[in-house]
């Protein structure tokens, strides 16, 4: 396996540019191919490699399927592309999957939708003092020519806070980015380390596959690309390039704090308890199961008192709900039920002979559903204090956009999204989705997904029912983010 | 007990009548994937022991693949399958359909060959009964009347808790327990809630289960010594086939690929029909054969009711042989969309799926029958979506319950009916809840 050349990968694939507080995505449409070209080949695009000292500017590229058409690239080469990503987010069949129905449905988004589906993502990252002129010259006489804005969405820094006002991106994966890891073989522990190829096009997964991409005859126009490393004779498009997942999260928090009072009685720390049961951590980012002393490979050190924990005792979700955000979206369990296994134990688990229990082995093994977030969140910081008093007049919308980074957008994002985020039934409950995300519309057979079960041990369940819906799809689209050569490639040089 | 059959009938479409049938079947729906159970032609809901059916035109895309193996593509019939799961006989079961909807299913199969207006509905559908090969039942002996009145009770369970929870909150799990042993015991003085004693089972069907139980082993018992001789030369046949057979997985076509998903996750509950042809030969046609009946004793006989190995979400399954012995139909109704079917097969049971679908032409290369294969995730997740066929019209007798939900309301119920219990029995109970 050739190491990754870092030159080749864009930087957000690798960092989150938290020192660059300040960021705007311009979602565009290609108005004139040549001068989007010339723009494109002039862009100063972030790379992956570490620079002493950090960068004061970042700026990463995405495209839209009917973006690299727009670009002049052949229906051939974008029928190599995975499914999803040529179907897009707002195909009305993926939005049913995804649960983008009802309020979330891709007619009522504001871009990403038909007719408003963007070619490119251009995303600016820069410290606050930089940002304007950044911005500014960035935007030059090409970028006009080229590019039509769609919209251009701003982000504020919450310091780490989403709006709701818990701590987030506190989990993420650690990338095995020296691919030393040895896959497949069947995970009997909960690991924080991912294959490169979860992440990155043309690399081994976790299945020890390399990811499936575009590879190209070698011709002319290709020179500039790497040779694909499992077929020598092709050309491969898509290494050190990934898939990126934006969606505009609009997050209703007056509605989130005016609800848990409402349930509470108005007891602020309950409603604070009641809200950390609901997303899987206290606002602080504490998890509800204690930690452990046994290691997890992959655990940030600077994150071990928040990250060190599994499920594994706590089987019924008497600590953390089922329910709970973070835990429907990290079960954190292996590919087995049982963590230490003779062999003849592991043959009888296979053949349906594991543990008896209604709750036990009912979830996927984490390792293949994965992401990379590295979404921002905006609109102006509302503290859950405040969240209570009246809302002034025409108060701006807040929430989050997210973004995230996957390999493989079915098995890792819309996985999440659909069997574990939009799941009535994930892990055996029953009548809930994702207790901030559900979109609480009802399915046949089931009219209410608006419950929220809080198991208690050896006491009966408390359940919180009639749910409104706190966060709302606002648009998203399916990108993909090549790597530099790619981004070469696309723009003619 | 009253044990599940099931039934297909399997029919060639007329070509001129095709067009036809496509809009009859149409009809029978609000919209794709989405069955009206009360439709005019075959009116689901009126069956009260059928739990699942659908009408699947049999547009195998690829015949072609064959040429891999040297051989000149076939041109069959094009073939209408209807299929379904019931409680008791299937026989006793079609002759209540023909009964109640024999007009309607006489419209749907005049557009098949051989079908006439004097034609007799029931001799007609048995003539073109096509059993499977392997088949299995999430629960045996759980009929649709069960599931029903289980669902009601879990309900009724909810709003007393939710009306009267207060009572409840601070009891220890054993008090609950007879809290809401009193409570549904009343409810079912009072008429409100049904839990039907089970049938007896029939002896006929036991007589033959028990045969079926001990005549398999039996038989390999007897074949052994002949087996024994025989397994090198088998294994080293089988080696040498498994490492020279094509793969062939092209991604299969976008336009394909969408009309599936228009069919799919219409309820928490899909529907699956995958079909494709045999790699020829004599050893892997036994090969397939031993190992699909391998995996219908095991589904009869050894596994825990509600798994297959550690698959939970799948409600029925069954493995048919289409005409002949060159192609096979897998058609199953599994919880979920059909990304998680997918991987959780993969990472929870791909030694069976290796096991029972290598013999596909073209499935992703095993390794000594069960490794490998379906690990490939891209190849193989292509070439079941390749192979994977619309189901014209899909019925499910119990919208927006799971598998899994099924189970625990199997679970509330057989608990609840416990007159005492221990304390940790309560606990696990309770926490059903």
């Amino acid at each position: 396996m050739s190491e990754v050349d870092y030159a080749d990968v864009q930087g957000l694939v690798r960092f989150g540019y938290g020192q660059m507080t300040s960021a705007s995505y311009a979602l565009v449409h290609v108005k004139n191919a040549d001068a989007a070209e010339a723009w494109l080949r002039s862009a100063p695009v972030t790379t992956a490699v570490t620079q002493k000292p950090p960068p004061k500017t970042a700026m990463n590229i995405a495209f839209t399927a009917p973006g690299l058409r727009a670009l002049g690239v052949s229906e051939e080469i974008i029928a190599s592309f995975s499914h999803e990503f040529r179907g897009g987010m707002g195909q009305e069949s993926r939005a049913r999957q995804l649960g983008d129905v009802g309020k979330n449905a891709p007619s009522n988004w504001t871009w990403g939708n038909y007719g408003r589906e963007p070619h490119v993502l251009v995303m600016f990252f820069a410290e606050a003092d930089q940002f304007d002129s950044f911005i500014q010259t960035s935007r030059d006489q090409n970028w006009s020519e080229a590019f039509e804005e769609i919209t251009s969405l701003g982000t504020s820094n919450l310091d780490g806070d989403e709006p709701f006002g818990f701590a987030d991106g506190i989990s993420q994966p650690q990338i095995d980015w020296e691919q030393q890891l040895e896959r497949p073989c069947t995970q009997l522990r909960y690991t924080n380390i991912s294959a490169l190829g979860e992440f990155l096009l043309g690399y081994r997964n976790e299945y020890g596959k390399i990811t499936d991409r575009p590879l190209l005859e070698p011709d002319a126009t290709t020179a500039g690309l790497l040779n694909a490393d499992d077929a020598s004779a092709k050309k491969d498009l898509a290494r050190n390039g990934s898939y990126l997942v934006m969606r505009q999260l609009e997050q209703d928090v007056r509605g989130f704090w005016k609800f848990l009072h409402q349930q509470t009685g108005g007891n602020v720390a309950e409603a604070a308890q009641l809200g950390a049961k609901m997303v899987g951590r206290t606002r602080a980012g504490d998890s509800l199961v204690p930690t452990q002393a046994e290691k997890i490979p992959g655990t940030d050190p600077r994150t071990v008192t928040q990250n060190q924990f599994t499920y594994e005792r706590d089987p019924i979700g008497a600590r953390c709900p089922f329910g709970a955000h973070v835990r429907r979206t990290n079960p954190r369990n292996s590919d087995f039920p049982e963590p230490r296994l003779s062999a003849l134990r592991k043959l009888l688990v296979m053949l349906g002979f594991g543990p008896k229990g209604f709750y036990d082995d009912l979830t996927s093994s984490v390792r293949f559903h994965r992401i990379l977030r590295r979404g921002r969140e905006y609109g102006s910081e509302l503290l859950p204090e405040d969240a209570l008093q009246p809302p002034p007049a025409n108060e701006s919308p807040r929430g989050l956009h997210f973004i995230c980074i996957n390999a493989n957008i079915s098995r890792q994002f819309e996985f999440l999204q659909n069997a574990w985020i939009t799941n009535t039934k994930f892990s055996g409950v029953t009548g809930e989705s994702d207790p901030l995300l559900g979109n609480r519309e009802s399915m046949p057979g089931c009219p209410v997904t608006g419950n929220f079960a809080i198991p208690g041990d050896g006491a009966l369940r408390q359940r919180v029912s009639g749910l409104p819906q706190f966060v709302t799809l606002r648009g998203g689209a399916y990108f993909f983010l090549p790597s530099l050569r790619a981004l070469r490639y696309f723009a003619g040089s | 007990m009253t044990p599940q059959s099931n039934f297909m009938v399997l029919a060639p479409i007329i070509p001129e009548r095709e067009t036809e049938l496509r809009q009859l079947l149409d009809s029978m729906n609000h919209g794709p994937g989405q069955v009206d159970p009360n439709n005019g032609l075959l009116p689901f809901a009126e069956f009260e022991t059928l739990h699942f059916a659908r009408f699947v035109i049999l547009d195998d895309k690829t015949t072609e693949d064959v040429r891999v193996y040297g051989l000149a593509p076939r041109t069959y019939p094009l073939y209408l399958a209807f299929l379904g799961d019931v409680d008791g006989d299937a026989n006793a079961f079609l002759g209540k359909l023909i009964r109640r909807a024999g007009k309607g299913l006489g419209k749907i199969f005049s557009c098949c060959q051989g079908f006439g207006p004097d034609t007799d509905l029931l001799d007609w559908m048995k003539q073109h009964d096509a059993p499977p090969i392997a088949a299995y039942v999430n629960w045996r002996g759980r009929t649709v009347r069960q599931i029903r009145e289980e669902a009601a009770l879990y309900d009724a369970l909810q709003s007393y808790i939710e009306k009267d929870g207060e009572v409840l909150h601070g009891l220890a799990p054993r008090d609950i327990h007879q809290k809401l042993h009193s409570f549904a015991n009343g409810e079912q003085s009072a008429g409100r809630l049904t839990l039907s004693k089970e049938d007896p089972t029939p002896i006929e069907w036991q007589i033959k289960n028990l045969a079926h139980k001990i005549g398999f082993p039996l038989l390999g018992l007897v074949l052994s010594p002949l087996l024994l001789v025989a397994a090198p030369f088998y294994i080293i046949a089988l080696r040498r086939l498994e490492k020279t057979d094509p793969v062939v997985c092209p991604i299969a076509a976008q336009i394909h690929s969408e009309k599936l998903s228009s069919f799919e996750d219409h309820d928490v509950t899909n529907q699956f029909s995958a079909m494709g042809s045999l790699k020829p030969g004599l050893i892997r046609l036994l090969t397939t054969t031993l190992v699909l009946k391998t995996v219908n004793y095991g589904a009869r006989h050894i596994t825990r009711p509600g798994r297959l190995g550690r698959i939970r979400s799948i409600h029925f399954a069954r493995w048919v042989f289409v005409a002949g012995r060159q192609r096979m139909i897998f058609c199953s109704n599994y919880d979920g969309s059909v990304e998680s079917y997918m991987d959780d097969f993969i990472n929870k049971t791909g030694f069976g799926l290796n096991a029972s679908f290598r013999n596909g032409i073209g499935y992703p290369r095993t390794n000594w029958l069960v490794r490998d294969g379906c690990v490939d995730e891209r190849n193989y997740k292509e070439y079941l979506r390749r192979h994977t066929l619309p189901s014209q019209v899909w019925y499910k007798a119990y919208p927006g319950l799971s598998a899994v939900d099924l189970e625990r309301n199997t679970r509330i119920r057989k608990g609840l009916e416990m007159s005492s219990m221990t304390d940790d029995q309560a606990r696990d109970w309770v926490a059903l809840l």
